[in-house]
């Protein structure tokens, strides 16, 4: 066996491992470091793919972003685990069949001759000074540049909705209005009162 | 050398693990996210393969954009779920149903 194909298996069946147990286990925590080792076992798969810009992408922005904000929200949240866990297994003979069946179609189909290595040959390892990042930047940056702005425009909606559901108001702290303190004028602040000169008793 | 199909069945096995962690999960919205993002990580796989089998590195293009929407999605999906708990201090999915008739 090759060494490129031990690596291979050895990274898919992390994956699978950590998969299942990212649906298995009881805590939520212990589901999302589950599914940090997914996420750092697929980056490894890429990597072997050559695709490096996105495996190291997929470590920094996934796994050091999003599943950062998952343990953070998953450790914020009080969660009763003893009522989320009724009826866990309800489902699984039904779940269970239609995930082996699925598979099973799947590996039927994609175990034809067309995805073997006749048709679809491992196109081997590209020159050492090919930079996939320069080349994923060019598209990125000539034929995709308007799908890319709206990619930011996406995420710019994501984190004004994010702060905007989550800001919270509360109605026991002090703070000033800008636009009514501005909006003053003299008669609101003082009042001149006429009244007759005090006289030297 | 390692056949393209291998990648795909394994995309499949993950695609479908994740298909009943929703069903067996159906109650914690923490969980059905992660099984979402395990979806997402798994058409990722195929993306990427068939990438690198046709040398065409649009597939890559592709992948970049789901990682984009599928943080987007994350940060606001998490967001809902914070206010969802902040509301009826729960994220089980049985209690938020208001909308049934």
């Amino acid at each position: 066996m090759e060494f490129k194909q031990l690596i291979f298996y050895f990274f898919g069946a992390v994956l699978v491992f950590a998969a299942a147990m990212v649906i298995t286990v009881r805590n939520p925590v212990k589901a999302a470091l589950f599914l940090v080792l997914a996420f750092v076992s697929a980056a490894g798969l890429w990597l072997l793919l050559q695709a490096e810009f996105l495996a190291i992408v997929l470590v920094l922005v996934y796994v050091g972003a999003v599943m950062v904000l998952f343990l953070f929200v998953v450790m914020m949240l009080d969660i009763n685990l003893v009522r989320l866990r009724e009826g866990f297994g309800e489902y699984l003979p039904i779940g269970g069949l239609v995930a082996v069946l699925l598979v099973l179609e799947m590996s039927i189909i994609l175990s034809t001759d067309q995805f073997g290595l006749k048709q679809m040959p491992d196109p081997g390892s590209l020159p050492a000074d090919h930079s996939n990042t320069r080349e994923l930047g060019r598209l990125l940056y000539t034929i995709y540049a308007y799908p890319f702005e709206i990619a930011a425009g996406i995420l710019l909606v994501a984190i004004v909705a994010a702060i905007a559901l989550t800001l919270r108001r509360r109605k026991d702290s002090k703070y000033q209005d800008p636009s009514q303190q501005i909006h003053i004028d003299r008669r609101t602040r003082m009042r001149v009162v006429k009244m007759r000169a005090e006289k030297k008793s | 050398m390692i056949p393209l199909s291998h990648y795909l069945i394994l995309g499949a096995i993950l695609f479908s693990l994740s298909v009943v962690g929703i069903f067996l999960n159906r109650k914690n919205l923490v969980i059905l996210l992660m099984a979402i993002e395990l979806m997402l990580l798994a058409v990722n796989l195929n993306f990427i393969a068939f990438s690198h089998y046709l040398g065409d590195i649009a597939g890559q293009v592709f992948v970049f954009f789901i990682l984009t929407v599928a943080a987007a999605e994350s940060a606001i999906g998490l967001a809902i779920l914070v206010v969802v708990f902040r509301n009826r201090s729960s994220i089980n999915v049985e209690d938020l149903s208001e909308l049934k008739g």
